[in-house]
């Protein structure tokens, strides 16, 4: 029968995304994952595989700012998409205010779910930015730590959103 | 990983039912995936076909007809599209809460609500929900549509009444008039809730005129609790009959072994949280 589709007849599709700012064309198996179009074909390995189930959050990327699990997300979704990784928010040589304050106040630990929890609060401070605890805590809740408690997560968090704020009010 | 599939992007629904029927079992309607491709990537199924149908306009619409009474949704729009959505948070508060609860931010990005129903999870809590609520779910395929009452559309673990070629296009939701109020209560300690309890009651002239109680999470699908219902029918809501209510609602359920908690806690669970509900039913049903 005949059908619509972007897959081609060798089963392949193909992409045009910009990724970190970078405009990238790539022809690509349908059945390729955000995550390994990344890591595998970009060489970005900051974005982690861990449950792989979507559980986690340490794989997590935003696509036109919104976070996905990039483990079950067909990579072929992000057509006309600005994916962004944790390699972009440092790309002009300094850390993003978000990673300063993960630095500053100690929320890293074994490091393995830092880049999603980073990209995660980014997403959360550009929707909200000035968020409570609690707030925080129900935004993050799909983001796994299991070395700091997530305490300093959280205040690290805060501590991003102020500094952001400031910034913003003083220029 | 995933194996290789074909896949097809019917831009309506006629196309895509006959492309279901065409492939029969080989095919799955794939939308957000967030269900579909775990099961895949982790070899629980396979399909040959996939039949992506985000392509098909119309199907993530929200909208109230205020002369019937009810709130209509597609089946595309996401848990998160349905948390944020000014007017459903308006007019239909509850559902926002309950959205704003499924998984986590990435799920409910990705996660349609018409894919969560589909797929029948019995932790859904939106399936538990739209019981109580009375929803309405619209089939349709190349032959036409039809209208499947929530309570009928679930019918057994990872089973609906929808049948292989047809597509869940939308979701009718009445819009409680004043005297009605609504509740959805869950636990949880891992992903997936370990038990859920709605309650829709109707109260007139201080009596409980109708009442939908529907347990979620701990058997193979919402279930709705008759003998509950009947309880407190014609009685004046207070904490005693809420409290006896809970009891029977504990006493009757249907418990599914599995997961991580015993069958006698997430029994003893329903009827805390059933008490709850209906504790919270009331006093929206009363405001």
């Amino acid at each position: 029968m005949t059908t619509t589709t972007r897959m081609t007849e060798t089963g392949t599709i193909t992409i045009d995304a910009t990724v970190n700012g970078r405009p990238v064309h790539a022809t690509i198996a349908a059945q390729t994952t955000l995550l390994d179009f990344v890591r595998e074909e970009l060489g970005l390995r900051g974005a982690k595989r861990s449950c792989d189930v979507q559980v986690c959050g340490a794989c997590t990327m935003l696509l036109d700012g919104t976070p996905v699990s990039s483990c079950c997300t067909l990579a072929w979704e992000a057509q006309g998409k600005a994916i962004t990784t944790i390699e972009g928010l440092s790309a002009h040589g300094s850390l993003d205010p978000i990673q300063q304050a993960f630095v500053d106040t100690g929320a890293v630990q074994c490091g393995f779910c830092t880049s999603g929890m980073v990209l995660t609060a980014k997403s959360l401070l550009a929707d909200n930015p000035s968020p409570s605890r609690d707030d925080i805590t129900a935004y993050m809740s799909g983001n796994l730590c299991r070395c700091t408690g997530y305490w300093r997560i959280i205040d690290a968090i805060q501590l991003a959103g102020e500094r952001m704020r400031d910034k913003d009010g003083g220029s | 990983m995933l194996s290789a599939f074909t896949l097809h992007q019917p831009v309506s629904v006629t196309e895509a039912s006959e492309m279901l029927r065409h492939y029969g079992d080989d095919a799955a309607i794939y939308a957000g995936g967030t269900e579909l491709l775990v099961l895949m990537k982790e070899r629980l199924v396979h399909f040959a076909h996939l039949i992506d149908i985000k392509q098909i306009p119309g199907l993530s619409s929200i909208a109230v007809d205020d002369a019937a009474g009810s709130m209509s949704i597609g089946s595309l729009a996401s848990h998160r599209a349905l948390e944020r959505s000014p007017l459903i948070r308006e007019r239909a508060p509850l559902l926002a809460e309950v959205e704003s609860q499924v998984a986590n931010i990435r799920v409910r990005n990705a996660g349609t609500i018409g894919g969560n129903l589909c797929f029948a999870e019995p932790h859904s809590d939106p399936a538990t929900l739209f019981v109580a609520w009375d929803a309405h779910f619209t089939l349709a395929s190349a032959g036409g549509s039809r209208t499947v009452a929530a309570a009928d559309f679930f019918t057994g673990l990872l089973e609906t009444a929808r049948e292989p070629d047809e597509l869940l296009t939308g979701i009718d939701l009445p819009l409680l008039p004043s005297g009605a109020g609504s509740s959805y209560q869950r636990f949880k300690t891992h992903e997936r809730p370990a038990a859920a309890a709605a309650a829709t009651l109707w109260v007139e002239d201080g009596r409980i005129r109708d009442a939908r109680l529907v347990a979620g999470s701990v058997g193979i699908g919402p279930e709705r609790l008759p003998a509950t219902e009947e309880m407190i029918k014609g009685q004046e809501p207070d904490a005693t009959l809420f409290a006896r209510a809970a009891e029977l609602a504990a006493a009757s359920v249907f418990i599914e072994e599995e997961g991580f908690e015993s069958a006698e806690y997430k029994r003893h669970l329903i009827g805390v949280l059933m008490k709850r509900a209906l504790a919270q039913a009331a006093e929206r049903a009363a405001s």
